[in-house]
Formats: structure tokens, C-alpha cells, sequence
């Protein structure tokens, strides 16, 4: 099988490890063998490590290192932050926050509403 | 070091004292990398006791600025020349790197020669550092950054804990590591 996932200028990745951990941010040039300059609408440009960097599917079409209005309309055409969102990795982690987010309370009514789900399709199926 | 740097630049500007044949002698300014303004004082004085008859005891430091980074949100292309004592004897040396910052750069040097050569950071001298247009520079490991449209994978996913504090010897399950 073919590589699909390649490290190019353009290529948006969510960092894995450290402060950032969790953002979404593009590759805007590659340094050397272990590292990119990466950037995103909300941090300044900056180099990280592949190391800390998962590679995702979308990839946007930009030239190295454009500035900042450049990148954001870029990502604003492309919508590549939102598909991102809607791929299974990002409802994954969608879902993952929800979960953390949610209170004791919000997960006993959701138990509930599970039992009387299951209840009507066991009904249903009698 | 809140920028992580274990070296930085410093300019430092000295001088003989002055005497009565000579009331106003003339200025020398060295930059030197060293990790911090004590030690490139002392660096100053080690280099130019040896171009210049001025020492420590005759002479005095005008000023020491350290110097930043002007644009360190670019990737440049960094050439160092160097004079580096081995068990055997003194060797010049050329390198380049990739970086963002010269002080980065220097840091990969300062690695890369302890590395390679087990060089320790005491027996090396920076004889110049430049910044390299891509045509200029010559170490293969470079150019094959300067290609249009570069692009390939990273074969392997490497599975991380988020922060170190969650690393652990043993996984549950057997991490799938292919990365398409």
C-alpha cells in the first residue's frame, strides 16, 4: 500500500504531545529530517518535531511559509479544520471532550434514556 | 533559558586601556556564542589575547549586548566554519544546518560535532557563521531540503502519551504503528 499520508507544505496535522497538544496546525515548511515550521490562525509560526505531529488526511494549497491572512483564507476556502471535525478521528475526539465534559447528572439521564431505548426496541422485537 | 537555547550570541566590545602613547585605542568587537555573559567575556579575552596584543589584565570590556534572532519564524540555511581540537590536533571544519535561528544552529553544531566526533564543546571554535542562500550551500543532507514541491511519509506512527507524566513501560493493547 502507498503512502498516502505525506509531510508536505500544506499538510494539516494535530500535535500529540506537549503544551499544544490536541491543536490543529499546517505544515508551512519543513526544516529538516525531524522537524517543520508549523503554523495555525491562533499561535505564531513555529518549529515542532514529527515526532509530536500526527499526520491527517487533508492537506491545504499553499506556498511555503505564507503569512498569516494567506494561511487563514487558505484553511477558509479549503474548510479543512472542519472537515476534520466531521472525519471519524475528529467525532472521535469530539465525542472523547463531551464525555470529559459531562457531569454525573447528564450521564445518569443518558442511562436512562439508553434503558427505555433498549426497553421499546426489545418491545419491538417480541 | 527560556528560549531553550543553550547557547547564545553575545557581541562584545573591548579595548586596551588607554596610555599615555596611545589616549584613545582603538575598539574590538568579537561576537562569540557562549552560554552566558560571563563566559563570553571570557571567551572575548581567550580570542583576543591571541589576534591582538591586549589581555585581560591590560585591557577592559566597553560593552556586552547579546544578539536575537532578527526573523526566527523562517527556515534558513546556516554554514559554520570551524577550528576543532581532536585527540590528534587542531582541524578546520565546515557544516550547514537548517534551522529557524542561528542560535538553533549552533546548538545542532554543538550536538552534532559531540556526536559524530565526541567533541567537547571546550575544543571548538567558531571561525565564521554565515547565512546561506539554497544555491550556496553544499552538504547533501541540505539540498535535499531545497527541492520543489518535497514531500514523504513518516513510515512509522509513533503512539504517544500526551504528557510525560503519562508515559508508561507497558500498553494494554499492541499499538498499530503502520501509518498510510
Amino acid at each position: 500500500m502507498p503512502f498516502t499520508r505525506l509531510v508536505e507544505v500544506g499538510r494539516v496535522a494535530m500535535v500529540n504531545y506537549g503544551k499544544d497538544y490536541g491543536k490543529l496546525v499546517v505544515i508551512v515548511d519543513i526544516i529538516d529530517q525531524a522537524r517543520a515550521l508549523c503554523d495555525a490562525p491562533d499561535m505564531t509560526r513555529k518549529p515542532m518535531y514529527f515526532k509530536r505531529l500526527a499526520i491527517t488526511e487533508f492537506v491545504i494549497d499553499i506556498s511555503k511559509s505564507p503569512n498569516k491572512k494567506t494561511l487563514i483564507a487558505a484553511l477558509n476556502s479549503s474548510k479543512a479544520f472542519e472537515k476534520f471535525a466531521e472525519s471519524a478521528w475528529g467525532k472521535k475526539l469530539a465525542a472523547k471532550k463531551a464525555k470529559a465534559a459531562s457531569t454525573d447528572f447528564s450521564r445518569f439521564k443518558a442511562m436512562i434514556a439508553k434503558k427505555a431505548k433498549s426497553a421499546k426496541i426489545k418491545a419491538a422485537l417480541k | 533559558m527560556a528560549d531553550g537555547f543553550k547557547y547564545h550570541q553575545y557581541q562584545v566590545v573591548g579595548r586596551h586601556l588607554p596610555t599615555e602613547s596611545d589616549p584613545s585605542p582603538s575598539l574590538f568587537r568579537m561576537k562569540v556564542w557562549a552560554v552566558d555573559e560571563v563566559c563570553a567575556r571570557s571567551k572575548f579575552w581567550y580570542f583576543i589575547k591571541r589576534i591582538k596584543r591586549v589581555k585581560k589584565a591590560n585591557g577592559q570590556i566597553i560593552a556586552v549586548n547579546e544578539i536575537f534572532e532578527k526573523d526566527p519564524t523562517t527556515v534558513k540555511n546556516y554554514g559554520v566554519w570551524l577550528r576543532v581540537l581532536s585527540r590528534t590536533g587542531y582541524y578546520n571544519m565546515y557544516k550547514e544546518f537548517r534551522d529557524v535561528t542561528m542560535n538553533g544552529a549552533i546548538d545542532q553544531m554543538y550536538q552534532d560535532l559531540a556526536a559524530r566526533h565526541r567533541i567537547r564543546a571546550s575544543c571548538i571554535q567558531i571561525i565564521k557563521t554565515g547565512v546561506l542562500a539554497d544555491e550556496e550551500c553544499k552538504r547533501p543532507n541540505i539540498t535535499q531540503f531545497h527541492k520543489e514541491n518535497l514531500a514523504f511519509p513518516l513510515p512509522i506512527k509513533t503512539k504517544r502519551a500526551s504528557e510525560k507524566k503519562y508515559r508508561s513501560t507497558f500498553k494494554a493493547n499492541r499499538p498499530n504503528v503502520a501509518h498510510f
